[in-house]
């Protein structure tokens, strides 16, 4: 582990209203390696992951405490420019949300709104990003067609291809597979595997068999707190922490 | 026994909401059908053209020319739809988007508050702000003389009271816009801005469309209010701060009067026909323009 990882976290608390969904966390991850947050349902991993680039500004009732350093700067720091930050992330959710436009569009929306106005420029970029999400081939004789019309599968890699088109440093998916058939979830974890040559990644997983394919490390949350983290094959198999044993109990017999 | 009885209670339910669905389309049918035969006398004797084209209005010599008042409708509705709709927007994207949520607690049910004001009050503030506010201070600005009883002072009053029903349809179709798709905007580096222009809107583009609809309809048939400021001069207007005179005004105004003139009944109940089938016109068109626009992002 690096001493200025892009990501270090520093006693985080986050309250939903009453409800005090992350408790008191602080964790490094580890820059161009996957890391993986595994726990129960509603244990927070989500919530966790929006902090990062600070979705949870538009809700109301939300308060954070603690820090988030992204490359050494507190992005809940007050008069912070939160478009920076949220650029250095490229973000994949559970479903893909491609954006109500084109194909090209979509891929050419981040670029665009961070003035690359050039179109040679913005159809070389459409065409590598597509490229690198083994898409290309599907798409390229209709890339002025809605993005709605690709099956999710597609979609989903176009909304990775999207998220990579602003370069971004890191990327966060929030179980990007659980929407998607076993040939597309091959095909995603595949790309993860190797975006992580560049990029660092953390990744949300309800399936501990695809955390231990993807991932270098990972974190067991529960209940709003992180009980355990380590490399994938030392927590899996010889976690220390009994909440972990429990949970990942199944998975080792 | 209880499993036939419930499959009859289902049948019953489903049959009487089927009547009442097809009484209410024959009511429409009706009026249109009840509105064509008491005009028929006037459409008999007068070419179709001249009605909908003449400006000469002499009832006395049997001379009906609908077309100053066709031209009020358009007037009055158009400027009012001009003025609403924009401000509307902003108004809508304000409070969805960018208000507190206790801020949007209180404005909600002011707007909708706005909407339960009769349209009377609204007639009678127009004649007392809106007319005078023009006369004085903003046609001076571009006319001779305006008495401010004008197509304008019509559009505005008309655009206040539209406003509710374009906001509350605007806040429910931005309701349906998934938190994750302007989240994804956001996450790329977005400002609020640029997603609510590109995201939001662009979404909501059939959901305004239906909203700038309802609202036109409505306004096209809205009465009182915009008698009272619009002038009723059965001139066609050709600035905003001429008088005009719509053609729901011409009917509430004189009908159940002068029916001793002969047609005079029969040019009203046309009037009404006509309004009808503008109205039926635009929103035919309206659907298949929505469709289209639905079609080409589904
Ligand atoms: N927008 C919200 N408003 C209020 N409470 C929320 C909100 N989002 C999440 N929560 C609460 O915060 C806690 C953590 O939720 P979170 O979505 O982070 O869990 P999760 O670990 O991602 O679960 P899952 O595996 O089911 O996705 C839960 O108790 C949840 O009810
Ligand atoms: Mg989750």
């Amino acid at each position: 582990m690096t001493d200025n990882p892009h990501i270090s976290v520093q006693n985080l608390n986050l309250y939903y209203g009453a409800n005090h969904a992350l408790k008191n966390i602080s964790i490094n991850i580890p820059d161009k390696k996957v890391t993986s947050f595994i726990g129960p349902s509603g244990c927070g991993k989500t919530t966790l992951l929006k902090t990062f680039n600070r979705l949870h500004d538009s809700l109301t009732d939300v308060r954070v405490e603690g820090k988030v350093l992204v490359d050494g700067e507190n992005i809940y720091d007050k008069g912070i420019e939160v478009t920076h930050i949220r650029k250095k992330m490229g973000l994949l959710s559970q479903r893909p949300f491609p954006l109500p436009m084109s194909i090209f569009d979509n891929i050419a929306y981040g670029p665009r709104i961070h003035g690359t106005r050039n179109k040679k420029q913005l159809q070389v970029i459409v065409e590598q990003q597509l490229r690198d999400v083994a898409l290309w081939d599907e798409v390229k004789d209709r890339l002025y067609s809605p993005a709605v019309r690709l099956s999710i599968g597609q979609q989903q890699r176009l909304c990775l291809a999207r998220g990579l088109a602003v370069s971004p440093e890191i990327i966060l998916g929030d179980e990007p597979t659980s929407a998607l058939d076993p040939k597309s979830t091959q095909k995603i974890e595949e790309l993860f595997l190797q975006l992580k040559e560049k990029y660092t990644i953390i990744l949300v997983t309800h399936i501990l068999r695809q955390a231990r394919r993807m991932s270098d490390f990972i974190v067991f949350v529960f209940n709003g707190e992180i009980i355990e983290f380590g490399p994938t094959e030392e927590l899996l198999l010889n976690p220390k922490e009994e909440l972990t044993k429990d949970y990942v109990k199944g998975f080792l017999s | 026994m209880s499993v036939s009885l419930r499959i009859i209670k289902d049948k019953i339910a489903g049959r009487t909401m089927l009547v009442l669905t097809v009484l209410s389309v024959l009511l429409a049918v009706l009026i249109g059908a009840g509105l064509y035969l008491r005009s028929a006398p006037l459409l008999e004797s007068h070419s179709i053209w001249k009605l909908l084209f003449s400006s000469e209005w002499k009832p006395m010599k049997g001379e009906f020319g609908f077309f100053p008042y066709i031209m009020g409708t358009l007037w009055v509705t158009a400027i009012a739809i001009l003025i609403a709709l924009p401000l509307c927007l902003l108004c809508g994207i304000y409070i969805h988007e960018y208000a507190h949520h206790r801020i949007q607690k209180v404005i909600v049910p002011f707007v909708d508050l706005l909407s339960g004001i009769p349209p009377v009050v609204f007639g009678v503030w127009g004649v007392l702000v809106i007319v005078p506010l023009i006369a004085d201070h903003i046609a001076p600005h571009f006319v001779e003389f305006s008495t401010g009883y004008s197509v304008l002072a019509g559009g505005i009053v008309l655009a206040i009271m539209i406003f509710p029903l374009i906001i509350s349809i605007l806040l429910e179709v931005f309701g349906t816009v998934p938190k994750e798709l302007k989240d994804a905007s956001l996450s790329l580096g977005a400002t609020q801005w640029q997603t609510v222009k590109h995201v939001l809107l662009k979404r909501s583009l059939p959901g305004i469309i239906a909203a700038a609809v309802l609202a036109i309809s409505r306004a096209f048939g809205e009465t009182i209010a915009v008698l009272m400021v619009c002038g009723n001069v059965a001139d066609v207007p050709h600035s905003i701060f001429d008088a005009g005179y719509p053609l729901p005004a011409l009917i509430a105004n004189n009908y159940g009067e002068m029916l001793s003139v002969p047609m005079y009944d029969s040019a009203l109940l046309f009037s009404a026909l006509i309004l009808f089938v503008i109205i039926f016109l635009f929103n035919a068109v309206s659907r298949y323009v929505l469709s289209r626009i639905e079609k080409k992002y589904a």
